[in-house]
């Protein structure tokens, strides 16, 4: 029920908001504000029963949607998709605040927008039905879409045009490979599809198992984004205003990654370790060349795009060197660049709304008008640099020593990006922040208001919480891990997991049948 | 419990106490703060020492886990054994010292809050450093001190050097970090474990090397880590620039503490070295390459910090020399020599500037002996000491090394020697050229105030009769002594070099002036290879910085992402533009057209139904 | 039970096509847009035609029923498609099609 009221809370708020009249921005804003952060707290009340049984569905709900073909509402939540559902529902009202004044033309829709993505973004987390997961995956390209191509910059038809077709083109071959899957197995039900393949009551050949998981791959990669399918990222963020930026970074990429490790791991594990070299030289190739490619990026907003890349290769490397400590790794990972990375679009955004660029060139010296502005954005860049108490280190640490035990050159050659990520941030840091300031400059700088405080606050003490305090996050995403890569040991009899309603529901349609 | 978490986190509240409210608390308190915050450090760490006796056995102490996944478990755990004593006694008085010493030296500055904010997060991520019980607090600390020094380097942010002096120091250590990392997963992959103990525990039965096994890269890639932080060739460009900073900043991060990182984690590592042979010597070669290197460099330096500067990374070349011989407790002993005298020398020079009002050229100062008497007889104190002159603190620890050297292969012995003579002439030229002749800026010198002269007036004691400290002997328990040689000719030989060397800087910089101007005309090539550090720093942009960045502009940015990826991307989208427009010809917009189209395909359909006789 | 006065079958179909392809030709060849509406109407007249022709052939409700669906759907096409002839003569002030060609490339 919990579960369900979270989810839902975000689709009646934007219903609710398309009923106020336009002229009401104040309350358009505080309604949303108060939906969101309803959701968030609700939310929090999930913690304790994942804890309790991280690695088995709580608060499942399973009924009809449409009976035939039998799709199901299906949603629960474990320990993989806890803390990545607290993750969008924290930052759902921060992105609210961010965008209390930022946005000043159709701000109803805008507002709008922003929770029905939330209701897409909880939705991919929880969803336990293919086709409701494709649904849900779709519903949040929707608003994302209409966040760049309305409130965006200069180039902002281009890039959410690229944005839609880019990740519609890889989601449509998954489309393709749920059907096949449904033809072949009779249910979209995730759990009893992937009990099937365990028991063998659904054999797929390996050719077949390397289509389906091509087809899934390619729609995951290409949300990552993995090299070389990247380049609709810089784009889309360069020209998204700052929530959708927040949003992109933080949830939209990590939607491609936590399929990795929900979807393609587990269903096809034979095809996901045999083609797991490649696929993690290309991460390690998206470590280095992101970070390189960052480094010389005059955009800040790009430049943090190209960082992106560079962190979510470290996603990949761990979710695909089969090892619990890099997945565990790649798992916080997801977090920790959600956190960061979110908070560097914001201060980025911080920053736009302050001087109405985003070229690194029209700084210099911004540290001594806004000293803790300067100081925020010194923190967030530190934690993004991956230094140790601040939260990138440690999934970095894990993902990396994970590697290392897996194929040490692996762990060398990604440990360059630990370097260059230094070089780039650094650099950026320093044309930004330090040096003297133009009067010009001058007179546009304010150091952060109340309200900016609020945004920050929260994001920055999770950096050092998730950097130090990590008994609090990983325990349950080890335990999620240990399920996953049990279930990616090939030749291994598959341990049906405690949820009752999941054997009923077995019998239930081995009657059918 | 001996609760050690206290000894770095009471400096770390300073930090939070001056950052938070820094700026709206007087100057006073600010400094109280700080200096407080050491001093109660400081204080515990005495109180901690004497309670734990005689430290026979490393004490531990556990406090909660830090990272947990799978069977491999890492704790934020502390420890203190004699090694850590050392190091903890001379963080926090060095550190004391030179905090007193700021808050006379900074008190004219701006940000005066922000430094010693700074400052005591040093100090908080240093003591972490020292008091770390497995490999990766320590690297928190390694880490955390690297990050301060950013700070501090580019404290005074509105200059672009000071800026880049900062980002070149984290960066360069960052490569350094590349090392340290992969140390640290090659040891969890080999030992299971990065707790202290139990590496050591699991290394000491294993066989020695012959060739290169994992424990020879294990100690190589630490090895790199070290070089890093402690100004080691490859990695020791960042150093010289780090001089941007304040300078006590240079005094305790970048001469007495945080640059001796490196000799404390391969020391802490010893158990690992002795095993790898090949590691061994790496690091000997390194640090004589280093310590010639540098103090050649430090001969035709102006700047007076410049010239320290080198110094420093030559005297770290010594300590590593020492430990690649195997003599870790000289090495150790080494550090806290040199963080007595350099720590001087560093304040001395800080107290010169301060009295000419921020001049750094030595050529622009002269005959301030008088002028500034107590700052002139403490600096003397320190350059007695680090020229290697009987019984002065330097002498003690070099001859340590240098013995030891020499029982390892006498060649080391021979270099260090002639190192040493360089040393003592550069050290001394730079006292003559501020102290002696007559005065050559214009100025008006004034002596520093007693908060800055106190300072000045302990360390001289320490570095005058800190060698009969003996700390090898205190670190007995964990490195047993290195043989040395014990002929009392070599020693004679290294003192005299070092008198050598004072009597050459008396030479050309007292009594024949002309002479070192005719010298550099006369090896016009070498000179200015020298003067100019050997282009180091212009070779590593040519080969490294400019091919990188430009190389990922024109070939990864606008060549692959934007000439080729996004060539492909867009080249799908014109494509379905280009076949889409031969179709729309037929959309002329005229409705009866369309209309027609219609019609036409209605016919057809019933046609084609009718000849072909459709579904029935 | 067909009785001999009755009007033969194929006549009711002839005026159905021939109705049919009056609208047809109208619906192509005219230029007033009214006009082509009321070709439409005619269409769906003719089709309508021949369902009841068929439906009281067969002795069959079916036709009957499709008719009433065709009827309504033409009257709510009727309202609408006037409303949007009126709208576009409002703009334009023309109701010749071939004035509105705004829909090409």
């Amino acid at each position: 029920m919990l579960l369900n009221m979270i989810l839902f809370l975000p689709l009646a708020g934007f219903l609710l908001l398309l009923f106020f009249p336009r002229e009401q921005r104040g309350a358009i804003k505080t309604t949303a504000l108060l939906v969101s952060l309803l959701v968030f707290v609700a939310s929090l009340g999930l913690i304790p029963e994942v804890r309790n049984a991280p690695t088995a569905m709580s608060y499942e709900t399973n009924v009809s949607w449409i009976d035939y073909p039998p799709i199901r509402y299906h949603v629960g939540i474990d320990g993989l998709s806890l803390w990545l559902v607290i993750l969008s529902t924290l930052l759902t009202p921060i992105t609210v605040l961010v965008s209390w004044n930022y946005i000043q033309k159709r701000v109803k829709e805008f507002f709008a927008f922003l929770l029905l993505l939330e209701f897409g973004m909880i939705g991919v987390f929880l969803a336990m039905d293919l086709f409701l997961f494709y649904v849900f995956f779709e519903v949040t390209l929707v608003p994302m879409y209409f966040l760049i191509g309305i409130w965006g910059h200069d180039k902002r038809i281009y890039a959410a045009v690229k944005f839609f077709l880019y990740t519609l083109a890889g989601s449509v071959l998954m489309l393709a490979a749920i059907i096949y899957l449904y033809n072949r197995g009779g249910t979209f039900d995730y759990p009893i599809l992937l009990e099937m393949l365990r028991n063998g009551r659904l054999a797929l050949s390996s050719t077949e198992q390397f289509w389906l998981f091509m087809a899934f791959f390619f729609a995951f990669a290409v949300k990552v984004p993995l090299f070389p399918l990247h380049t609709w990222l810089p784009d889309a963020h360069g020209e998204a205003p700052t929530a959708g930026s927040i949003i992109l970074a933080s949830v939209l990429l990590k939607m491609g990654t936590y399929g990795l490790v929900r979807f393609c791991l587990p269903m096809f594990p034979g095809a996901a370790r045999d083609n797991a070299p490649w696929i993690v030289a290309l991460a390690i190739t998206g470590i280095i060349y992101g970070a390189l490619v960052a480094m010389i990026q005059p955009n800040m907003k790009r430049l943090v795009a190209y960082s992106s890349v560079s962190h979510l290769g470290f996603v990949v490397l761990g979710i695909f060197s089969f090892n619990q400590l890099a997945l565990d790794g790649a798992v916080y990972q997801m977090l920790n660049h959600g956190v960061s990375t979110g908070a560097l679009f914001m201060l980025v955004g911080y920053l736009y709304e302050r001087r109405h660029s985003l070229e690194i060139a029209d700084y210099g010296g911004v540290a001594t008008p806004a000293p803790f502005l300067s100081a925020m954005f010194m923190i967030t860049m530190l934690a993004s640099v991956g230094l140790p108490t601040l939260n990138n280190f440690v999934g970095e640490f894990l993902v990396l020593q994970g590697a290392a035990q897996v194929n040490f050159t692996w762990a060398v050659f990604a440990a360059v990006g630990v370097i260059l990520s230094a070089v780039y941030m650094l650099w950026m840091y320093q044309r930004t922040f330090f040096g003297e300031v133009s009067e010009e400059l001058r007179s546009h700088m304010h150091d952060l208001s109340p309200r900016e405080w609020a945004t920050i606050i929260p994001l920055v003490v999770l950096m050092i919480w998730m950097g130090t305090g990590t008994q609090t996050f990983l325990p349950v995403i080890s335990a999620s891990n240990e399920r996953t890569l049990e279930q990616t040991k090939t030749n291994v009899e598959f341990q049906v997991n405690a949820s009752p309603s999941l054997s009923s529901q077995v019998k239930e349609l081995l009657n059918v049948r | 419990m001996h609760h050690l978490w206290l000894i770095p986190t009471i400096p770390l509240a300073g930090s939070m106490i001056n950052l938070l409210f820094g700026r709206r608390l007087p100057k006073i308190a600010v400094s109280g703060v700080a200096i407080g915050s050491v001093l109660l450090s400081f204080l515990w760490v005495l109180n901690v020492l004497s309670g734990l006796g005689g430290l026979e056995e490393a004490h531990i102490e556990r406090y909660f886990t830090w990272i947990q996944s799978g069977d491999f478990n890492v704790g934020f755990d502390l420890m203190v054994d004699r090694l850590t004593a050392v190091m903890l006694l001379v963080v926090t008085g060095i550190g004391l010292l030179i905090h007193i010493y700021s808050s006379g030296y900074m008190a004219h500055e701006e940000g005066f809050s922000r430094f010693f904010a700074y400052l005591n997060l040093f100090m908080f991520f240093m003591l972490i450093l020292v008091l770390a019980a497995n490999y990766l607090v320590l690297f928190v600390g390694w880490e955390g001190v690297g990050l301060c020094s950013y700070l501090l380097i580019g404290f005074y942010y509105l200059k672009k050097s000071a800026g880049d002096a900062g980002k070149k120091a984290f960066i360069v250590n960052r490569v350094g970090d590349f090392g340290f990392s992969l140390a640290m997963f090659l040891i969890v992959v080999t030992f299971g474990t990065l707790d202290f103990a139990r590496v050591f525990a699991q290394a000491k039965d294993m066989p020695v090397e012959a060739g290169v096994g994992t424990l020879t890269v294990i100690c190589l890639l630490l090895l790199l880590g070290a070089t890093g932080k402690s100004a080691q060739v490859p990695l020791y460009v960042w150093l010289p620039d780090a001089m941007e900073g304040p300078t006590p900043v240079s005094a305790l991060i970048h001469a007495a503490t945080m640059v001796t990182a490196g000799v404390y984690m391969v020391a802490r590592s010893s158990v690992l070295y002795l095993k790898a042979p090949l590691a061994m010597d790496a690091v000997a070669i390194i640090g004589l390459v280093t310590a010639v290197l540098a103090a050649t460099i430090g001969l035709a330096q102006n700047d007076i910090k410049k010239v320290f500067a080198y110094s420093t990374v030559s005297q770290l070349g010594y300590m590593f020399l020492a430990l690649g011989v195997g003599a870790f407790s000289a090495g150790i002993f080494h550090v806290v020599t040199h963080a007595f005298f350099k720590a001087l020398l560093f304040l001395g020079a800080g107290s010169v500037i301060h009295a000419l009002e921020g001049e750094q050229d030595m050529r622009l100062m002269g005959g301030l002996r008088s002028k500034i008497p107590v700052t002139f007889a403490t600096i003397f104190c320190a350059a007695v000491a680090i020229a290697g002159v009987p019984p002065f603190s330097g002498f003690h620890s070099k001859d340590e090394i240098l013995l030891a050297a020499h029982h390892h292969a006498p060649w080391m012995y021979w270099v260090g020697v002639v190192t040493a003579g360089m040393t003592a002439f550069y050290v001394f030229r730079a006292i003559f050229m501020t102290f002696f002749g007559s005065y050559r800026g214009h100025h008006h010198p004034h002596e520093s105030p007693w908060v800055m002269l106190g300072p000045l007036c302990i360390l001289a004691l320490l570095s005058l009769g800190g060698g009969y400290i003996h700390i090898p002997h205190f670190l007995e328990p964990l490195f047993p002594l290195a043989e040395s040689a014990h002929e009392s000719t070599l020693v004679y030989i290294s003192v005299a070099a070092g008198l050598a060397g004072i009597g050459l800087a008396w030479l050309m910089y007292v009594a024949q002036p002309g002479l070192p101007d005719a010298i550099s005309r006369s090896f016009r090539g070498l000179y200015t290879l020298v003067y100019n550090k050997y282009f180091v720093d212009e070779i590593y942009d040519a080969v490294i910085v400019h091919p990188l960045r430009d190389g990922s502009r024109s070939v990864l940015w606008k060549g692959i992402d934007e000439g080729v990826i996004d060539n492909v991307v867009n080249g799908v989208g014109r494509s379905a533009r280009n076949v889409g427009s031969v179709l729309r010809v037929m959309q002329s917009g005229y409705i009866r057209s369309y209309a027609t189209w219609v019609v036409l395909g209605s016919v057809i359909v019933v046609a084609a139904i009718s000849f072909l006789g459709g579904s029935r | 039970m067909q009785s001999m006065t009755s009007v033969p079958l194929s006549w009711y179909l002839i005026l159905s096509a021939i109705l049919f392809a009056l609208g047809v030709a109208g619906f192509v060849i005219r230029r007033n847009l009214i006009t082509v509406f009321m070709s439409i109407e005619l269409m769906l007249n003719a089709v309508n035609l021949s369902f009841i022709t068929f439906s009281y052939q067969l002795k069959q409700v079916d036709g009957h029923i499709f008719s009433f669906f065709v009827m309504v759907v033409a009257a709510a096409e009727a309202a609408v498609g006037l409303a949007i002839i009126l709208a576009i003569f409002r703009n334009r002030s023309s109701l010749q099609i071939d004035d509105i060609s705004s829909m090409k490339y």
